[in-house]
């Protein structure tokens, strides 16, 4: 576990119940069309919240934003305290890189790379040496159930295997917020369920974040909450429960 | 689920005492709601009077549980009768949320609050479900996901009609006094 001490100079450490990373009041369009008009989210260290919303309701962005990949024109996302939105692309590239891990509907692994070399890849990003690396990646892919296709390259796996991958790849630096944007979208119902159930289990035992967009009540029913995004505007249903 | 016909199907599998009949029932059907035994014995009386069943013998003593009981052939031809005539799918066109969206649109409550509560709610129970089938086992698993699919049907529909009520609130809400639509 590295970097995680390097924003703490800006602010105390949180408490326990305190939102590991908030986003409030976002705003972003995409030319003329808006895409967030004051959305937001907040995420305790540990919880699952799923981000659900019509087709173009604005919940990609929302991630993307909360992620620090779309800096958004109005509004600030804090992570442990520190604003996001006001730190350089260098910055927050390293944030992501050190902080976060990524799940999306296509694993997006490398296909030149073995599923070994995708998995220890963050961690090579990050200066880990190579058979350290490759050590703890494979006893990612083990803990997933994919060890056995360690040194196939992706187009060769099924793609049940091929996210259970990028699952391992998004969890092997131990990030504090896990972004899966719609992990299960491209998989079959039994493979979905597997998937929830391997990234939910596994990043409930470290502790990480998961913010989870889907469009799958059934994958939203393993979050402990949930956000409906419309037209750019959010909406936590505790608030209206 | 049709009491009689499951007890029925249970017997084809050989005699039972009523007793180990609710046993088998509750094990594989009654997790959630198991029978009475009252229930049991009621099923198994009007069973044989329709020649479906048949007494298998009585242990001495006396009393509903010491007889065993019997399929008869009338009975196999009834168990195979259920079992190959589809059930007729719901339709749930008498729909109480439809109903409460309407009346919200008319009373001038939000439509959207009725919606995200519902929504809510039914999210709330399938997490519960999610939970249990993760600690039950392939049967638990089964009847849950049952139950999810249900739950999910209702929340694509909350989605769909969030995503219209406008057109509904201008087909149901007559417009202001002096104005014409």
């Amino acid at each position: 576990m590295t970097g995680r001490t390097v924003l703490a100079a800006d602010g105390e450490a949180p408490a326990a119940d305190t939102p590991l990373l908030v986003g409030e009041g976002l705003h972003k369009s995409f030319g003329a069309t808006p895409a967030l008009c004051g959305a937001g989210l907040a995420v305790r260290a540990g919880e699952l919240v799923a981000v659900m919303g019509p087709s173009g309701s604005g919940k990609s962005t929302l991630l993307h934003c909360l992620a620090g990949i779309v800096r958004p024109e109005a509004g600030t996302v804090r992570f442990r305290g520190v604003d996001l939105v006001a730190r350089s692309d260098t910055e927050r590239s390293a944030l992501r890189r050190r902080e976060f891990g990524f799940v999306f509907q296509f694993g997006q692994l490398v296909p030149e790379l073995t599923c070994l070399q995708n998995v220890a890849l963050p961690l090579r990003l990050g200066h880990v040496r190579r058979r350290a690396a490759e050590r703890a990646a494979r006893e990612w892919l083990d803990r997933l159930g994919v060890a056995d296709v360690a040194d196939a390259r992706p187009g060769q796996t099924s793609g049940g295997q091929s996210q259970r991958v990028a699952v391992a790849r998004a969890l092997v630096n131990d990030p504090s917020v896990v972004f899966a944007d719609e992990p299960t979208g491209a998989l079959d119902s039994v493979n979905g369920e597997l998937v929830m159930n391997l990234l939910s289990d596994a990043a409930r035992a470290s502790g990480a974040a998961v913010v989870i967009v889907t469009h799958d009540a059934r994958v939203a029913a393993y979050a402990d909450r949930e956000i409906v995004v419309r037209d750019g505007r959010s909406r936590d249903l505790e608030s209206v429960a | 689920m049709t009491i009689g016909a499951t007890l029925l199907g249970l017997l084809e599998t050989g005699p039972q005492h009523g007793y180990s009949l609710k046993k088998s029932y509750d094990a594989h059907f009654g997790r959630d709601r198991p029978l009475d035994y009252g229930q049991v014995y009621a099923t198994l009386s009007r069973l044989l009077r329709d020649g479906l069943v048949e007494e298998d013998g009585v242990e001495p003593g006396g009393g509903p549980s010491r007889r065993r009981y019997a399929i008869t052939a009338a009975g196999v031809t009834d168990v195979e009768r259920w079992l190959t005539t589809p059930e007729r799918p719901a339709l749930y066109l008498q729909n109480t949320l439809y109903a409460k969206l309407v009346l919200a649109l008319l009373s001038h409550r939000s439509p959207q609050d009725v919606l995200d509560r519902q929504r809510s709610a039914h999210l709330t129970t399938m997490r519960e479900l999610t939970a249990r089938k993760r600690a039950g086992d392939l049967a638990d698993q089964l009847i849950c996901d049952h139950a999810l699919f249900h739950l999910e049907a209702d929340l694509r529909w909350l989605e769909l009609a969030a995503a219209r009520i406008d057109q509904l609130a201008g087909a149901v809400v007559p417009p202001p006094a002096g104005t014409t639509r």
